[in-house]
C-alpha cells in the first residue's frame, strides 16, 4: 500500500504549537507511508489540489490528512480523494488541533503526540478497504413535534410543498404560548390576530394531519424511514362527532378545575374547550376534576351533547405514522417562580407571573381583558415588574438570559398605561436587551412617551403592608435603596426547556444541553439540524427566542426537510455491521443487545441460523462486534484489527524524531 | 467628583482580599440585590454594591477608609440575596479586618466596643458584661450610650459586678498573644492588631 500524510498547519492554530514540518518528516519512516508533507491550510483550494496532484504524482492509496476534527472537515477531504480517484474511505484524519495544539502548550510534547496520532491513524489506513454505500427509498413524509408557533410555521412550509405532515401536539389545542399572548412587541399587534388564521390553515391544510392531546411514544428508524408511535391520549370525548359547540362545557356542574389554558388566572370546567379559537376546537375531559370519572356520579355533559360524543371509558390509542423526517419544536415551559420566596411567589395573590398578567390583559381571558388585582379584584393604580426572575440568576440554576423578558415587560408596561391611563408603571431591570428591529426604540418609548419608571437594580424583598405590596429594590445608577408600593407585582419569569425535553431527547437519539435545550449540530452553521440525520429542531426547544427568530426557524427547519425530500434515494452510510456467515454460530447474542433492533436472524441454504444486519437500521455504534463470542459481526471500517492496530500504533516504545 | 483612573488598579489589594475570603470579586454583575435587601444602607457612607464596584476597580483607599465597614452588622442578607453566590458579607469582614490592620478606624467607637470586646475575652475567657461597659466608656468617654437598659438587665442578673474567669482562661489567652506573635507570657494589651 502507498500512503500519502499531510499534515496541517492550520495557518497558526497547529503551527503555533506543533512542529508540523518535523511530524512529515517522522511520517515519511512509518510502515507503508511513500509520501509525507505539510501544508499551510489543508483544507483550502491550494491544499486540496495539493493532495490530489499527490495522490496521482505518487499513486497514493490512501491518505493521512492531519489537521483539525474530522467532524469539520471529513467529507471535504473525502470528496478530494473521490476527484482523485480513490474510495472515500481510503482517508484518515489525525485530530491534531482540538486534541493537540489547542489543549497543550508545550511544544516538544504536542509536537511527538501529533506524530504518534498520525502513526495510529497510518496503521489504520493499512487496513482499510474501499467501501461503498448502498441507496434507499425515502418517506416522504414530515413529523412535527409541538405545535407551537415554530411547529406550525415548519409544518405549513413543507405542506406548502406537497409534503404530507404529521402534527403531534400535547394539549388540546395547537398555538402554543403565543396564543395565549394579548399583544405582541414591538408592533403590540394582537397575538390570536395574527396566530389564529395559521392555526386554521393548519386545521383545513389537505396535507396535515393533526393529532391534538397527543404524545410521541416511541420513535425507531433512521433518515428518511421513521417508525413513530404516538400515543393519542384520551379526552372522553369522540372527537369525530364532537362539533365543539360548547354546550358542555355550560352544563358541566364542576366549575373549579385547573385552568392551565389561562395559567391558573381563573377556573374552568372539567370539561372545556381551552380558549374560543382552539384548533381543533373539540372538548375534552380534565379526568382530576370530572365526577363521572372520579366519583362515578354525574354524566350531565353525556346527557346534554347534542352529539352524543361524551364517552368515559374512552382508553389512550396508539397510532403508527411513517415518516422520512423529524422536525422538533416543543417550545418552553415558565421557570417555577415560587422558589423566589422573597418575592412573595405563589403566596401573596397579587404577586403574578407575566404570563398570568397576559391572560388578565387578554380579552378572551378571564377577566375579559381588565387588569385586577386577583385578591379583590380592584384595578391596580401602581404595578411593578422585577425582571430576571429565574433567568441571569446562578444560585438558582438559570444563568442565561431568557432573551425577551426585557421586550415583552416594555410591552406590559405601556399596555397597563393603556388599560388603566391614570396608573403608574415601574420596572425593575439589571440591563435592557433589546437588540432586534425596532426594539430598542421600543423599550424607548415605553420610557419616554409612557412614562414607564425603569430603576436600573434586582428587588430584595416583597412584602405586604396594608392592602399593597412594599417592593424594596435598589436603583444601582442613583447608588441606593429604593421603596415602591405597589398594587399588583408582575414577574418576569424566564424560560426553561419544556416539561418532558431531556426524556424526548432521548427517543429522539439527539442531545440536549445541562437545562434540557436541544443540541443543534453547530452553534452557527447548523442552527436547525442535529447531530442525528432526518431530525431538525425549531424554535424554544433549542434555546429561548423571540417569535420572529421561531417562525424564521420554522421555516428553516421545513426547508431542511424539503432539502432532504428533494432526492428521490438517499445513500446508505457503510459504517455498518456485517456478519461474517462462516464464522457466525447463530447464537443471536447479537440480536440481543442491538439497542436499534438492526439484527435479524436467517437460515442460511444448509438451514442454520446466522445473524444478518439490516443496513439501513444500523447506526455503527459496535455494541454487537464486541458481543460476539468469534468475532463473526464487525463494524465495517473499525473492524477489530483495525482497532487493535491503532492500539499497537499507540503503545510502541517512544518514538526516535 | 474625583475621575478614577482604570488603568493603575490595586492588583495586590484586589489578590488579598480574593485570597482571605475565598470569594471572586469579578462574578459580581453589579445587579444591586445586596444594597436592595441591606437593612443598614441608611446609615451606610458608601452602599455595598459600590464597595463591591470599588473592589473590582481596585480601590483599596476608598474602600478601607470608608465607614460602612464598621456599620455592617453582618446579617448576611448580601450573601444570602446575592445571585452570583458571592459572599458578600465575609468581603465585608475581610475588608474590615484590612482597614483595621491599615490603621483606619471610621467609626472610632464600633472599634473601641470591639477592642473592649476582646479585651474582655482575653482576660477572663468569656465576656464580662461590666468590664465591657467600662473599657468602652473609658476609651469613648460616652458613658450615657444604652445607660436604660442597666435598670432591666440589673434585676435579671445580667450585670455581674463580680467577673468569672472560665477554666482554662489562660489558654484563651495564649490565642491571644499567638495571634500578635508575642512570646509566653507576655503583656496583655487587648486584640488591638485583630
Amino acid at each position: 500500500m502507498r500512503i500519502g500524510v499531510f499534515v496541517c498547519h492550520c495557518g497558526s492554530n497547529i503551527a503555533a504549537t506543533v512542529d508540523c514540518p518535523s511530524v512529515a518528516e517522522a511520517a515519511k519512516l512509518f510502515p507503508d507511508v511513500v509520501f509525507a508533507t505539510d501544508t499551510m491550510y489543508a483544507c483550502s483550494e491550494p491544499g486540496q489540489d495539493g493532495i490530489i496532484q499527490a495522490i496521482k504524482e505518487h499513486r497514493l492509496d490512501g491518505c493521512v490528512v492531519a489537521s483539525c476534527s474530522p467532524r469539520m472537515h471529513e467529507p471535504t477531504f473525502r470528496r478530494a480523494l473521490e476527484r482523485a480517484g480513490l474510495n472515500r474511505y481510503m482517508l484518515e484524519m489525525a485530530n491534531i488541533r482540538e486534541h493537540v495544539s489547542w489543549i497543550g502548550k508545550n511544544k516538544e510534547l504536542n509536537t511527538g503526540k501529533a506524530t504518534e496520532l498520525v502513526r495510529i491513524a497510518a496503521e489504520k489506513l493499512r487496513l482499510n478497504t474501499p467501501l461503498f454505500a448502498n441507496q434507499f427509498d425515502v418517506t416522504k413524509r414530515v413529523l412535527v413535534i409541538g405545535g407551537g408557533v415554530a411547529g406550525i410555521q415548519a409544518a405549513l412550509d413543507c405542506a406548502d410543498a406537497g409534503i404530507q405532515v404529521i402534527m403531534v401536539e400535547r394539549e388540546t389545542s395547537i398555538g402554543g404560548k403565543m396564543a395565549k399572548l394579548d399583544k405582541t412587541f414591538p408592533t403590540v399587534d394582537c397575538s390570536s390576530c395574527i396566530l389564529g388564521p395559521k392555526m386554521v390553515d393548519v386545521a383545513q391544510h389537505p396535507n396535515i394531519t393533526l393529532y391534538a392531546a397527543s404524545e410521541v411514544e416511541e420513535i425507531s428508524g433512521y433518515v428518511g424511514n421513521f417508525d413513530v408511535k404516538v400515543r393519542r391520549k384520551a379526552t372522553y370525548v369522540n372527537w369525530a362527532s364532537c362539533t365543539g359547540c360548547g354546550l358542555c362545557m355550560e352544563k358541566c356542574p364542576s366549575k373549579k378545575s385547573h385552568d392551565a389554558f389561562n395559567e391558573g388566572v381563573a377556573t374552568t370546567t372539567a370539561i372545556n374547550i381551552p380558549f374560543p379559537q382552539a384548533i381543533p376546537k373539540k372538548a375534552a375531559i380534565n379526568p382530576e376534576f370530572c365526577m363521572k370519572l372520579q366519583k362515578g356520579k354525574c354524566g350531565v355533559c353525556a346527557k346534554v351533547c347534542p352529539t352524543k360524543c361524551i364517552d368515559f371509558e374512552q382508553q389512550d390509542t396508539i397510532v403508527s405514522e411513517k415518516v422520512g423526517a423529524i422536525v422538533a419544536a416543543t417550545g418552553y415551559d415558565l421557570f417555577d417562580w415560587t422558589v423566589y420566596g422573597q418575592y412573595g411567589a405563589g403566596r401573596y395573590p397579587d404577586v403574578v407571573t407575566s404570563l398570568q398578567y397576559e391572560r388578565m390583559m387578554n380579552a378572551s381571558g378571564p377577566t375579559s381583558g381588565h387588569i385586577q388585582r386577583p385578591s379583590d379584584g380592584r384595578e391596580p393604580k401602581r404595578v411593578v415588574f422585577i425582571q430576571c426572575v429565574g433567568s441571569r440568576d446562578k444560585s438558582v440554576n438559570r444563568p442565561y438570559c431568557s432573551g425577551f423578558c426585557c421586550m415583552y415587560t416594555a410591552k406590559q408596561a405601556v399596555l397597563t398605561k393603556d388599560h388603566i391611563p391614570d396608573s403608574d408603571s415601574y420596572v425593575f431591570y439589571m440591563d435592557i436587551r433589546s437588540p432586534g428591529k425596532g426594539y430598542d426604540e421600543f423599550t424607548r418609548r415605553a420610557q419616554e412617551q409612557y412614562g414607564v419608571q425603569y430603576v436600573r437594580g434586582r428587588v430584595s424583598m416583597v412584602y405586604p403592608k396594608g392592602d399593597v405590596l412594599v417592593v424594596r429594590g435598589a436603583d444601582t445608577l442613583a447608588g441606593t435603596q429604593v421603596e415602591v408600593e405597589a398594587d399588583l407585582v408582575v414577574l418576569a419569569v424566564g424560560v426553561e426547556a419544556s416539561k418532558g425535553a431531556a426524556h424526548l431527547a432521548e427517543k429522539l437519539r439527539i442531545s440536549y444541553d445541562q437545562y434540557g435545550f436541544f443540541m443543534e449540530s453547530h452553534p452557527k452553521l447548523k442552527p436547525v439540524e442535529t447531530n442525528t440525520a432526518g431530525v431538525y429542531l425549531a424554535g424554544c426547544s433549542q434555546g429561548p427566542k423571540d417569535i420572529p427568530t421561531s417562525v424564521g426557524q420554522g421555516s428553516a427547519a421545513a426547508a431542511k426537510v424539503l432539502t432532504l425530500f428533494a432526492k428521490d434515494k438517499l445513500e446508505s452510510d457503510p459504517q455498518v455491521s456485517s456478519v461474517n456467515q462462516n464464522r457466525c454460530v447463530g447464537c443471536l447474542k447479537c440480536t440481543m443487545t442491538c439497542p436499534f433492533g438492526a439484527i435479524k436472524d436467517v437460515k442460511d441454504r444448509a438451514g442454520n441460523t446466522k445473524a444478518e444486519v439490516i443496513e439501513t437500521v444500523c447506526q455503527g455504534c459496535g455494541i454487537c462486534t464486541v458481543t460476539c463470542p468469534h468475532g463473526a459481526i464487525q463494524l465495517q471500517h473499525f473492524t477489530d484489527n483495525q482497532i487493535l492496530a491503532e492500539v499497537n500504533a499507540l503503545c510502541q516504545p517512544e518514538l526516535e524524531f | 467628583m474625583e475621575t478614577i483612573t482604570l488603568q493603575k488598579p490595586d492588583s495586590q489589594f484586589l489578590r488579598d482580599v480574593r485570597e482571605r475570603s475565598g470569594q471572586e470579586p469579578s462574578n459580581c454583575y453589579q445587579c444591586g440585590n445586596c444594597t436592595a435587601g441591606c437593612p443598614y444602607n441608611f446609615a451606610y457612607d458608601i452602599p455595598v454594591s459600590r464597595i463591591m464596584r470599588l473592589l473590582q476597580l481596585g480601590r483599596r483607599d476608598e474602600i478601607l477608609q470608608c465607614k460602612s465597614l464598621w456599620l455592617c452588622a453582618t446579617c448576611q442578607s448580601c450573601t444570602t440575596r446575592c445571585p452570583n453566590g458571592i459572599d458578600v458579607a465575609r468581603i465585608v469582614d475581610v475588608l474590615r479586618h484590612m482597614a483595621r490592620e491599615a490603621g483606619y478606624a471610621t467609626e472610632r467607637n464600633v472599634k473601641a466596643f470591639g477592642d473592649a470586646f476582646l479585651e474582655s475575652v482575653e482576660k477572663h475567657g468569656r465576656v464580662f458584661e461590666v468590664g465591657v461597659v467600662a473599657g468602652y466608656v473609658r476609651k469613648t468617654g460616652r458613658f450615657w450610650t444604652d445607660i436604660e437598659l442597666g435598670p432591666k438587665m440589673l434585676p435579671k442578673g445580667k450585670l455581674g459586678l463580680r467577673p468569672h474567669s472560665i477554666q482554662g482562661a489562660e489558654h484563651i489567652a495564649r490565642i491571644f498573644r499567638r495571634y500578635r506573635g508575642e512570646p509566653e507570657p507576655a503583656a496583655t494589651t487587648g486584640g488591638e492588631t485583630k
